[in-house]
């Protein structure tokens, strides 16, 4: 098991992350973030909060759960249902942020969508993701990456953040 | 979980988890599309050997809204009102590929037969047999009074709950008193001494027979179906009397809690076991029941067949 991320450079990718989204969304008014539980979604809040601080007004943060839109349902135990919260303003012509912890095979992303378009026509979904494992078995990339980590498709990769795990960190798992 | 055939077989985390799913699947019902694409491909048979209009269309829409293919299957206009066999209706079932059966009979027991025999595969879902249990129905009144009541916690723990009126041939009570046990709810049953079962002084329940002194101190007031079609016997002098001595009444209903709640799990007998302006007035959920039920009965479906159970042939 080896350190991929440390708690200060999470915090650096997370600020970057939330420059580059304002910096791609001349508008940030028409902003929606929407982390995917449970991981996903602390770091929506993040990010959330430091573009409220850049942007100078309050930007929309909810959930979104795709546990019922997986495609490997059928394989796995029955999962719980996490919360999705979508923000007052809804996803109707928004440009919306998905924004995931790990972007590894692109299914969950898939289903992301799949949600999404359940719930309304966003203009557009872009995906900001804090590592990107590499391994796609879809069509599916991230528009804001904060780290790319190389890995063998063998190996695991966990994100703790404090808010569950009492510490910051991106561990990579023979 | 593979089956769901008696509260009994339930913990409490396993409850609270069906409730939890059943807010979230909630949404869905709200939504604009009322549909999941999570049960695609599944087969799910709605075998309704008793009548049954609530329990039926709710596990037919809760089917629907998560994609699942549902077959109906009533005693009226089947092979089974021509005397085919439990045994072999199943081995039929079994043939055409369900993966679940959800089984209304009039036979307390059916269920478990049905779940225990090798005849078929796929997982039984109790929706009321005999007198024994009527599991969702407790599930989904809970989810109610949790809604209601439960002031954000995820039990019940301290909730006052009075069950009604004919104890003895009702399935919702018992299935209610136990899952209102498992999540901390204190529950009265009130009832003539003629309609309470043998043996009620072991349910873990308090017991009266007056209906007045019990009304005005709890937070839930469940009236139980008079169900003149299972009884044989004369077990009260006259549907006046009943009505005045376990009814709910106007009179009765301002005496309760402010912030109580009405129920019945229906179909109501008017005028009987509860009265019409109590049945269509503010302080009453049994339409919400109805709605709610819907969602519990996703929920159930989707913990038994979205996943792959844990150990094959385990409950």
């Amino acid at each position: 098991m080896s350190s991929a991320l440390s708690a200060p450079e999470i915090s650096r990718a997370l600020i970057r992350i939330s420059h580059e989204i304002l910096e791609a969304n001349p508008d940030s008014s028409k902003i929606t973030l929407l982390g995917i539980p449970t991981r996903g979604a602390h770091l929506a809040y993040r990010i959330g909060s430091h573009m409220r601080e850049f942007a100078g007004h309050e930007i929309p943060v909810g959930t979104l759960d795709i546990t019922l839109h997986r495609d490997d349902l059928r394989l796995r135990p029955p999962r719980a249902i996490m919360p999705t919260s979508i923000p007052n303003q809804g996803i109707e012509g928004r440009e919306v942020v998905l924004i995931d912890d790990v972007l590894f095979s692109g299914r969950t992303i898939r289903a992301a969508l799949d949600a999404l378009g359940e719930i309304g026509r966003p203009r557009r979904v872009q995906l900001a993701v804090l590592v990107d494992r590499g391994h796609r078995e879809l069509p599916i990339r991230a528009d804001f990456v904060g780290k790319n980590i190389p890995t063998a498709i063998t190996q695991s990769v966990k994100l703790h953040l404090t808010e569950i795990d009492s510490i910051d960190e991106v561990l990579v798992e023979d | 979980m593979r089956h769901l055939l008696s509260i009994a077989d339930l913990s409490k985390p396993e409850a609270i988890s069906i409730l939890d799913t059943a807010v979230e699947l909630a949404r869905v019902s709200d939504g604009a599309v009322k549909k999941l694409p999570t049960l695609r491909g599944r087969t799910i048979v709605n075998l309704f050997a008793e009548d049954s209009t609530r329990t039926r269309i709710s596990f037919e829409a809760a089917a629907k809204r998560l994609s699942a293919d549902v077959i109906n299957f009533s005693a009226k206009g089947s092979s089974l009102s021509k005397g085919e066999s439990l045994k072999d209706t199943a081995l039929t079932l079994q043939a055409m590929g369900a993966d679940a059966v959800i089984i209304r009979h009039s036979s307390s027991g059916a269920p478990q037969r049905l779940a225990d025999s090798s005849w078929m595969q796929g997982s039984v879902i109790n929706a009321g047999d005999g007198t024994h249990e009527h599991p969702s129905q407790a599930l989904l009144d809970a989810f109610t009074i949790r809604k209601h009541l439960g002031k954000g916690s995820s039990d019940l723990q301290g909730i006052k709950v009075a069950i009604v009126g004919d104890v003895l041939h009702s399935r919702v009570a018992r299935s209610n008193v136990l899952l209102l046990n498992l999540l901390g709810a204190k529950v009265t049953l009130v009832a003539p001494p003629t309609l309470l079962p043998v043996g009620v002084e072991s349910w873990p329940v308090a017991v009266s027979y007056n209906f007045d002194e019990v009304v005005a101190s709890v937070d839930v007031v469940m009236m139980l179906r008079v169900q003149q079609e299972r009884m044989s016997d004369l077990f009260f002098p006259n549907a006046r009397e009943y009505s005045r001595y376990f009814g709910l009444n106007s009179e009765r209903l301002a005496i309760m809690k402010p912030n109580s709640i009405v129920m019945h799990p229906g179909p109501m007998n008017r005028g009987l076991e509860i009265s019409a302006d109590v049945a269509d007035s503010a302080r009453s959920v049994i339409v919400e029941q109805v709605a709610n039920g819907v969602s519990v009965r996703m929920a159930i479906l989707y913990v038994l067949l979205a996943g792959q159970p844990l150990e094959v042939g385990g409950n």
